[in-house]
């Protein structure tokens, strides 16, 4: 258990700090909601009407920043290699890194978007159910994007590599989640769009890290 | 200290298209050490790797006295390669204790003590010289005993002072029934067989 929180405090620290961390995905995430209504103008019913897709896909793209961080430091400085040599199975390893890389990332994202989504028009009645929409959203993109990451190691570019690998994976959170904010934003039922973006994160949190370990494993040898 | 020999029987490995050697046999037993010389290129690095078990051979066996493949990776054996996996950005401080705590290591103080870390626990990893990161790299040895030492190019950094220091703790390993396999091109500072892999 110690072993794991020692993890856990060094992924944070490590995805927290350094560059890349929730500044820059949260900046990220302002400067693509800020471009929106630059490009489509200032109709202020257009922009609250596409609020909540605008909200999630910026989410999607900000969460793509620092998964390359994820493994590839540990990849290249010989890390990797101490993780594997321990009793924790490194499929925990990848899950406490995906947790890690959210709470960095995806938590400070889900705290600007509810922010995001009422500068674009959206109701404010709605920033608790866009909080949680991108907290689950983000914790799926935490573990889809590790295991892009995961897979991508050692290849020249992986940033790249991950994006391309990745974001057709991101296309359910964003089509449940927003989906979810929409029916909310025109009075309709939005539960059975939360509870399918909660089945995805589930699904994610429970195969990515055995892939994202299968992965590493692959990559080391 | 559970794991008491390591037997290496008929090994091949092979790196892409490159058979690096084959047949190889090697007994450790506790309390012996092992210098692994060859020319670069020559897999001694693989072979650490492999008994690591992050490189599946392409023959022959790799076997553990005294405890399991998956006990003794995880547990038993402690692999230090060139790459130190330590963080340029973090402290010295955090680097150490969470290396140590990674390998179950209860005496973290013993090692800042032995190899004189303290003084640098303040600066960033990125701060210190290449032979300073290399005794922060060794802490974890001593932090957390484990018997079997795989270690490639374990003194290269090092200053003459700090070789004749880690021989004495390498010595103290073996006494206390410790096992020894370390890839160098320098003799060891400690009575060694040889294995000389033929490039």
């Amino acid at each position: 258990m110690s072993r794991l929180l020692a993890l856990l405090r060094r992924e944070t620290a490590l995805a927290w700090g350094g560059g890349g961390g929730p500044l820059v995905a949260v900046g990220f995430y302002a400067g693509v909601v800020t471009m929106l209504p630059l490009a489509i103008g200032p109709d202020l019913e257009r922009l609250a009407g596409i609020a909540p897709a605008a909200a999630f896909v910026a989410l999607a793209l900000a969460s793509l920043l620092s998964l390359e961080r994820m493994f590839e430091r540990d990849y290249e400085d010989g890390a990797l290699d101490l993780l594997t040599l321990s009793p924790t199975p490194l499929e925990a390893v990848a899950a406490i890194k995906s947790i890690a890389q959210w709470i960095a990332a995806g938590a400070p994202l889900a705290i600007a978007a509810p922010i995001a989504a009422i500068a674009l028009g959206a109701s404010p009645q709605h920033a608790g159910l866009t909080f949680v929409t991108a907290a689950l959203g983000g914790l799926a993109f935490a573990f889809v994007g590790g295991t892009g990451a995961a897979l991508a190691l050692g290849a020249r570019r992986g940033a790249l590599l991950t994006a391309v690998i990745v974001l057709p994976l991101f296309a359910p959170p964003v089509i449940f989640g927003a989906g979810a904010l929409q029916a909310a934003a025109n009075g309709l039922a939005w539960t059975s769009g939360l509870l399918l973006l909660a089945g995805y994160t589930l699904a994610a949190a429970a195969l990515g890290p055995v892939a994202m370990a299968a992965a590493c494993r692959n990559a080391l040898s | 200290m559970s794991l008491s020999a390591l037997h290496i029987e008929a090994l091949a490995l092979r790196r892409g298209e490159r058979l690096l050697f084959e047949r190889l046999d090697l007994d450790l037993a506790a309390g012996e050490a092992v210098a692994l010389t060859g020319a670069n290129g020559s897999g001694k690095t693989s072979l650490l790797r492999a008994i690591a078990g992050l490189i599946r051979p392409e023959a022959g066996a790799i076997r553990f006295g005294g405890a399991g493949p998956d006990d003794a990776r995880a547990e038993h054996l402690h692999l230090l390669g060139h790459q130190d996996g330590l963080k340029p950005h973090r402290l010295a401080r955090d680097e150490l204790a969470f290396q140590a705590a990674w390998a179950g290591g209860a005496r973290l103080d013993a090692a800042i003590d032995r190899l004189a870390l303290a003084p640098l626990l303040d600066l960033e990893v990125r701060r210190l010289s290449a032979g300073q990161r290399r005794r922060l790299a060794l802490a974890r040895l001593i932090a957390a005993p484990r018997p079997l030492w795989l270690l490639d190019e374990p003194m290269a950094p090092l200053d003459a002072a700090w070789r004749a220091r880690f021989g004495e703790v390498m010595a103290e390993h073996l006494a206390g029934g410790g096992l020894i396999l370390a890839a160098v091109h320098d003799p060891l500072p400690i009575p060694a067989r040889d294995l000389e892999l033929a490039a």
